[in-house]
């Protein structure tokens, strides 16, 4: 019993360290992706860790319009992503934290990130975050139905109302309910572009303020803040992509090559992120709602399966 | 039952004293009303946590009483906003309304009236007795609402309100004269099985709903709400958007509570109801520039929440399926609280912005975050829990109603869950989207206009019952733990279940405060560690992209905001802009006017009205006004009454 004890929790400190220290690799490895793709050395798969460590030592600025809420936006971020890494499972270990409707308390502690965020950019009271602020909140109405009714279509699938179930579930396997599984996967690689602000809905190196949406959000945020916004970006990028590959992974006959198989199913992830990026570009901003619509209807169209 | 009783007097007298001081009128009513609540409170503790109920037998009527009134776990429930609320709606009045009010002694008075009515329903247990409170709390609420009858909008407000509530309550005699034809006792008790299946239970059901509908303003019967919200001072809108709408579904929850076996489609209705209620009523919300409009449209919305749950354990009910009903009932139950606390924090904050600025207009406001930073604190606390964000209280309810519609779908095998919830979902991001435009365009950003620039924070009065309000949404969003028990013991009545609901087996509410405090933990760090690394403030400018002397009035406005989602949903809400093309270089002076009409009140109710307004003139001929005329109307009809008598 001691023993089993012993590698749960030596499971669970592999969790949260993957949680606190993998994410800023993840962009940068998208980036090299791009890189290679465009004929480009790139920056170093490791950027985002300089980066960081620069901008944590790098004094803050803030404009003279702002309160305490310009901070609640990248301290939300941060917090929240911290404590939804510890719900979603990675893999098929079950997550540290784990009851009956905990994904709902994950869709909803991304809501209050993006509340923060929405409101934090707000703050500076210029027309350009407000611009970026009004599209967030514009797009998420379309993405939170489409996140929910995935969630719907796997319950009813696996029988389980607990993220570790519907992800980790043992007796889940790609050749049960396929089609509605690849249509909920379809939904959920929508709202994850969209939600994690990348191509074609959102380019994060576009120049221009008026076409950005997360980007011009955060305009003002400089220093510590702003590592934290960009810490708290690659984080939910992470956790948003363990749902995805979750269910798609194989159970392997080892706990610890199921750990194996997750972060090759991250890198891959990344990889295709990268590969969407380079071959599509961002849509016209009119024509993002549609795409969102796609994934809402891929979702439903899941659930429909299921029932029938 | 004596502390009930004494709650009841003292609330029903807290404005008598202020008739005759001279000054402190409302402190007195205030204390008073706080005593009442506090007496109260005890006895809705002891019946919520397992007292048997006690019951008040004052007279013996020929209907065959045994309790004239009766404080059983549901009732108690209900109490407990009813209490809280105008406890703190009177203390907020002492800054906000004070005596140099013409009408501040008649508002006190009718203040606590109208409390002790809502005090006297929570507990009435007859026909006769419920439906005495509901006209009194009916009245003396339009009163309320006419404070300021010299405004014609006032005034108009007023008499929709006063209109359609009467509705309701015909409504609501036809439905418990045919419950009493049908054998039921005018006691509430239990009613026969088999009954709620024949065209009589259908007609009884839909009656009911049209009555208890009007009151809670469920969409489309949602009409007299955004004005009279808005035209009311800003503590009686808190008082009747907290708590007299919720005796709407209190009446509900008391009808749905006798029938043991609902059809399957009550349950239907009630889901699809709340689909629309919840989902237009947000939508409406977010067109919205008045900002006590904007939150009259939101309780629509939390209206339609409520009967999602109610809808998902009516159908738990039907097929059988005792967690669904448990948990439907439960997250009902406690966002009918939850809505109390928190929209009546909300009108009390936009009453204090409304004092500051003297205006409702949110284009006119702005940067009111600095000035008013409590006000400002206490806001952001209120739309965090009406947007359902963890960790306030807003998030456990409709938690518990997603984890019904959910365990509906993986076990229960009905398909009306998903509806439910695809809706919360949606609703959740819609409200988000409004209370971030509400928050950034109010209290965020520069000042828009001047009297937004002079804005000052409101007086100790007004801030504490703010801040008591968002402490407890606060407090039961991250210990949860303490309102099961008397959840679970009203949600087992509510439910019909024999005995309390088994929430602690069916949802980890702990749970939730296990992921809540790590969460404000690391928040409190990592916040600590961005201070520490901050400059002092420079008095540097926002980034503007190099725009030279930007004034305040190029920020996004609050119809800028929501321009994106209002055009979306330009197929629902048919909003009304009138605007002239901006041609050419330097272009003159242009306006943009946008307006979202009611779209039942002034697209449907106030046209065809007007219709058979002009149609009806014909009958003003009779209508002379001269006194012989209508005695001789008099003897025509006794004269006809005599010829039917004698032939």
């Amino acid at each position: 019993m001691t023993d089993s004890t012993l590698v749960r929790s030596l499971h669970y400190l592999l969790h949260v360290l993957t949680a606190l220290l993998l994410p800023p690799l993840i962009p940068g490895l998208i980036n090299r992706v791009k890189a290679l793709m465009a004929g480009r050395q790139g920056p170093p798969v490791l950027q985002l860790y300089y980066d960081l460590a620069k901008l944590a030592r790098k004094q803050a600025v803030f404009s003279r319009t702002t309160t305490w809420v310009f901070l609640a936006g990248p301290v939300a971020i941060v917090a929240v992503s911290m404590v939804a890494a510890l719900l979603v499972p990675f893999g098929h270990s079950p997550a540290p934290i784990n009851f009956q409707g905990d994904m709902i308390l994950l869709a909803y502690l991304f809501g209050l990130a993006r509340f923060a965020t929405v409101v934090s950019a707000l703050d500076t009271g210029s027309s350009f975050e407000g611009m970026g602020a009004a599209r967030e909140v514009t797009f998420s109405v379309l993405t939170e139905p489409a996140l929910f009714l995935g969630f719907a279509a796997l319950a009813k699938a696996t029988g389980s109302i607990s993220l570790s179930g519907m992800l980790a579930s043992p007796g889940f396997a790609i050749s049960r309910a396929t089609g509605p599984l690849i249509l909920v996967l379809a939904g959920w690689m929508i709202v994850f572009l969209t939600e994690n602000s990348r191509i074609p809905v959102d380019d994060p190196n576009t120049h221009l303020e008026l076409t950005m949406i997360h980007e011009v959000m955060v305009l003002d945020h400089s220093g510590r803040p702003f590592a934290l916004v960009l810490y708290g970006a690659s984080m939910k990028l992470m956790v948003l992509g363990a749902l995805i590959v979750g269910p798609l992974l194989p159970r392997t006959s080892h706990p610890w090559m199921d750990w194996a198989g997750f972060y090759a199913a991250m890198g891959l992830l990344a990889v295709v992120v990268g590969l969407v990026e380079s071959a599509t570009a961002r849509f016209r901003m009119n024509r993002v709602p549609q795409f969102l619509v796609a994934g809402l209807l891929a979702t439903a169209f899941a659930f429909f399966l299921l029932q029938a | 039952m004596i502390l009930f009783a004494l709650a009841l007097l003292l609330v029903a007298g807290s404005g008598v004293p202020g008739l005759w001081l001279r000054t402190g009128g409302g402190k007195a009513a205030a204390w008073l009303i706080g005593l009442g609540a506090l007496s109260g409170l005890a006895a809705a503790g002891m019946v919520l946590g397992g007292a048997a109920p006690p019951t008040l037998a004052l007279l013996h009527t020929p209907l065959g009483t045994q309790g004239f009134l009766r404080l059983d776990p549901v009732g108690a429930f209900f109490l407990v906003p009813v209490l809280v609320l105008p406890a703190c709606g009177s203390a907020f009045a002492v800054g906000y309304w004070g005596d140099q009010h013409e009408s501040a002694r008649r508002l006190r008075l009718l203040y606590g009236i109208t409390c002790a009515f809502l005090v006297l329903l929570t507990a009435a247990a007859q026909a006769l007795t419920f439906l005495l409170a509901w006209e009194g709390m009916a009245i003396t609420a339009f009163l309320l609402v006419m404070a300021e009858d010299r405004d014609p909008e006032t005034r108009r407000a007023g008499w929709i309100y006063l209109a359609s509530t009467h509705t309701g309550t015909l409504c609501l005699f036809a439905a418990f004269g045919l419950a009493a034809g049908a054998g039921a006792s005018f006691l509430f008790g239990p009613v026969a099985p088999g009954l709620a299946a024949t065209p009589r239970g259908s007609a009884i059901f839909m009656l009911c709903l049209a009555g208890f509908g009007l009151k809670a303003g469920v969409f489309p019967l949602h009409y007299w709400l955004p004005p009279a919200h808005a035209a009311a001072p800003s503590h009686v809108s808190s008082l009747m958007s907290g708590v007299l709408i919720k005796m709407g579904i209190l009446g509900m929850v008391r009808a749905l509570a006798l029938v043991p076996d609902p059809p399957l489609w009550w349950g239907a209705l009630l889901v699809a109801l709340g689909a629309v209620s919840g989902i237009l009523g947000v939508a409406f919300a977010l067109a919205q520039h008045d900002l006590k409009r904007l939150l009259a449209y939101h309780s629509i919305e939390n209206i339609g929440i409520i009967l999602l749950g109610l809808g998902l354990g009516t159908l738990g009910k039907s097929t059988g399926h005792p967690v669904l009903q448990a948990l439907g009932f439960a997250g009902a139950l406690l966002h009918v609280l939850n809505h109390s606390l928190f929209k009546g924090l909300l009108f009390l904050g936009a009453g204090s912005v409304v004092h500051a600025t003297g205006s409702r207009d949110l284009e006119r406001m702005g940067g009111l975050a600095r000035s008013m930073p409590v006000t400002a604190g206490a806001f952001l606390a209120g739309s965090w829990a009406i947007c359902g964000l963890p960790p306030f209280n807003g998030f456990i309810s409709e938690w518990l109603i997603y984890l019904a519609a959910f365990q509906g779908l993986a076990f229960a095998h009905s398909h009306w869950p998903v509806l439910a919830l695809a809706a919360l979902a949606l609703i959740g991001a819609l409200a988000a989207a409004c209370f971030a435009k509400v928050f950034g365009v109010v209290f965020l950003g520069e000042p828009r206009t001047s009297a937004a620039a002079g804005a000052a924070e409101a007086p100790r009065a007004m801030r504490t019952p703010m801040l008591v309000l968002a402490g407890i949404c606060a407090a039961i969003g991250v210990l949860p733990v303490l309102v099961g028990p008397a959840l679970a013991r009203a949600a087992g009545a509510a439910a019909g279940l024999p005995g309390p609901a088994d929430l602690g087996g069916l949802a980890h509410l702990g749970a939730l405060t296990a992921v809540t405090l790590p969460l404000l933990a690391a928040a409190g760090l990592i916040w600590a560690w961005t201070r520490k690394g901050a400059a002092p403030r420079a008095g540097l400018p926002t980034w503007d992209c190099g725009y030279a002397a930007a004034s305040a009035r190029i920020q996004y406005t609050a119809s800028s905001f929501a321009d994106e989602l209002v055009t979306a949903m330009r197929f629902v809400l048919w909003p009304q802009v009138r605007w002239r093309r901006v041609l050419g270089l330097f272009p003159s002076q242009r306006s943009y006017r946008s307006h979202v009409p009611d779209p039942v009140l002034d697209r449907v109710a106030a046209p065809c009205l007007g219709f058979a307004e002009r149609g009806l003139a014909v009958l003003h001929f009779f209508q002379s006004g001269q006194l012989p005329l209508y005695l001789l109307y008099i003897l025509i009809t006794l004269v006809a009454l005599l010829v039917w008598m004698v032939a």
